[in-house]
């Protein structure tokens, strides 16, 4: 084909090395597979660990009251908080692991995990 | 009062810049109006002309006709001084900081293509830093990595190809001054 011919031998090698930093960008970026699981803390503790399929909901109590946390398939979130920021509420859905929705007031913690552990950092 | 009249002196380097520009601004328009499926996922076809520029004129042409392109690009679509051309603005600065760098590739191994790739890449690069810094401080941003990247690879190609076949197609001669 006449537009091979435009290649030169180097320019072969940057496409390849494209190729191989796209197909590393892929599992760098896209870690931790799909959301599968919420686990819900109340005080540290786990209080539930749920499967992200079905659709349901949840009342965790706290110190301040109720929190109500909503499942659906494939994400989660905090739907009401007695807590005076609403910090967790509005964060929204959660859909990918490690994410996670802390509504520190009311001691409870909304976090979406997958097939493998997501560290959200590293210290040295 | 005497009127002043100020004369600017209009040399052919200037024209050539202008009608360059010209060029990559219609490609910009051309681009614009391609839908695409992700916002920041785009054929840069304005791109064939830096690189062109870049061959032939070398690089503080290809400079001026890329930063004409930007400004006369955003005010023609409407997003001068809007998150859109700060974003176009830093990845046409990277991009053009890499061709600085790669255009001293040997020639023999390395055509426009290379530099092609290499400048998309660049331009993606900084694009997303400055959206991670400024528009949208949260790491989500990099989940977009893997789409832009192997975006920049197709398109970076192509462009490169295009501008490879420009080059062979067209006489070198610089061409003779239009009034």
């Amino acid at each position: 084909m006449a537009w091979l011919a435009l290649i030169k031998p180097g320019d072969w090698l940057v496409i390849l090395l494209g190729t191989l930093v796209v197909g590393i960008s892929f599992p760098l970026f896209w870690q931790g597979g799909l959301a599968e699981r919420a686990v819900v803390r109340q005080n540290g503790q786990i209080f539930a660990d749920l499967d992200l399929r079905a659709k349901r909901q949840l009342e965790v109590p706290g110190p301040l009251g109720q929190t109500l946390i909503a499942i659906e398939p494939g994400r989660a979130r905090v739907v009401s908080d007695p807590g005076p920021r609403q910090y967790c509420v509005r964060q929204g859905w959660l859909m990918r692991p490690g994410e996670i929705a802390i509504c520190a007031p009311n001691r409870v913690s909304l976090q979406i995990t997958g097939r493998t552990k997501v560290y959200d950092s590293i210290s040295y | 009062m005497t009127p002043s009249v100020i004369k600017l002196k209009v040399t052919d380097e200037d024209r050539r810049i202008a009608w360059l520009a010209t060029a990559a601004v219609g490609l910009s328009l051309v681009d614009a109006a391609i839908p695409s499926p992700l916002p920041g996922v785009k054929p840069g076809l304005a791109n064939i002309v830096t690189l062109v520029v870049l061959a032939r004129y070398g690089w503080a042409t290809a400079v001026w006709v890329s930063g004409l392109r930007v400004l006369a690009g955003s005010l023609l679509l409407g997003y001068f001084l809007a998150p859109g051309f700060f974003l176009s603005l830093t990845g046409t600065v990277f991009s053009l900081a890499t061709l600085g760098l790669t255009r001293h590739l040997p020639a023999r191994w390395f055509g426009p293509v290379s530099l092609s790739i290499f400048a998309a890449f660049a331009h993606i690069g900084g694009q997303l830093l400055l959206a991670r810094l400024w528009l949208i401080p949260h790491d989500g941003v990099f989940l977009l990595t893997p789409v832009f990247s192997a975006a920049a690879l197709v398109f970076g190609t192509i462009n490169g190809l295009i501008a490879t076949k420009l080059l062979n197609e067209l006489p070198s001669q610089p061409e003779p001054a239009r009034a």
